[in-house]
């Protein structure tokens, strides 16, 4: 019975530290493998932006920001870069169309659409909790990786592998 | 006495986050909403409902219950839709399934398991 014991307990021990190493702020998306949820917004700079925009016949990924958010500023960088390789759209959330202008002026405008979502309720469609997020969408319109927090230049290097598996 | 129950006030009640614009004129519906609010937990809190909580999305989602519930969706219908967007780290009871088995499972065998080397003849 003393074994019995042991065993469980190391058993509970061996469990309790595996779970040490995850994040508890790493919420696996439940959108992954399925295809992009639909919608409908405006346009800040071009025609309006939906799904039907995104399933076109192309690699792309789909930048979730807003210019009040500081990590979306850090992250502009890479995605200027990232935007070189693949299409890159984005969706403002709540945000005024002078603030977006001002801070694209500012630092560049890597998108080739930005859909507003004055709502937030495009962000809730998409499984966003927090910004920055960011999607990577293959040919079809299935989503095949998340991204959350700000593209930092150690992550650039994970996302073009992932692009370069989809092509 | 109406002092004492303003003091106690500050301990027992149900505070929450809800501010008064969200509330909609439909009691039964608000009543509903509210009760939503408590089985959703906020995504960027650690271990608050969307009810409780201050945070932006916790308030995205109050609102998007409210709207839906206006349109006419059921409780089950809008927790269901929440849970396709966010999975099952927005729900307080996890669903059961083959692999959350064991969070449900587990207590019980423990139970009787330990009443059974508690009571068992020595």
């Amino acid at each position: 019975m003393r074994y019995f014991f042991i065993t469980i307990f190391v058993f509970c021990l061996f469990v309790f530290y595996q779970g040490l190493k995850k994040n508890p702020r790493d919420i696996p998306s439940n959108l992954i493998s399925q295809e992009i949820p639909e919608f409908y917004i405006s346009s800040f700079n071009g025609p309006n932006l939906s799904h039907i925009d995104l399933k076109k016949d192309e690699i792309k990924i789909v930048n979730f920001f807003a210019s009040w958010c500081p990590p979306c500023t850090v992250e502009h960088k890479q995605l200027q870069s990232l935007s070189k390789k693949v299409t890159t759209y984005g969706i403002a959330k709540k945000n005024k169309n002078k603030d977006l202008s001002k801070w694209l002026g500012k630092l560049g405008n890597p998108y080739k659409n930005i859909g507003m979502d004055y709502e937030g309720l495009v962000s809730i469609e998409w499984g966003v909790y927090a910004l920055p997020e960011t999607f990577l969408i293959d040919k079809n319109g299935i989503i095949k990786y998340k991204h959350v927090g700000p593209i930092m230049q150690r992550d650039l290097e994970k996302l073009e592998n992932l692009i370069r598996k989809l092509r | 006495m109406k002092y004492i129950i303003l003091f106690l006030n500050i301990f027992f009640v149900n505070a929450n986050a809800i501010e008064p614009n969200e509330i909609l004129e439909n009691k039964k519906l608000e009543n509903i909403a509210r009760e939503i609010g408590k089985e959703l937990r906020c995504l960027v809190c650690q271990n608050e409902d969307i009810q409780n909580s201050n945070a932006d999305i916790a308030k995205d989602l109050r609102t998007l219950v409210r709207k839906k519930l206006s349109e006419g969706q059921s409780k089950n219908e809008i927790i269901k839709y929440i849970h396709s967007r966010y999975g099952d780290f927005v729900l307080f009871s996890p669903p059961l399934r083959i692999d959350t088995l064991g969070l449900w499972a587990l207590p019980i065998l423990f139970f009787f398991v330990l009443t059974f080397l508690f009571f068992r003849k020595r």
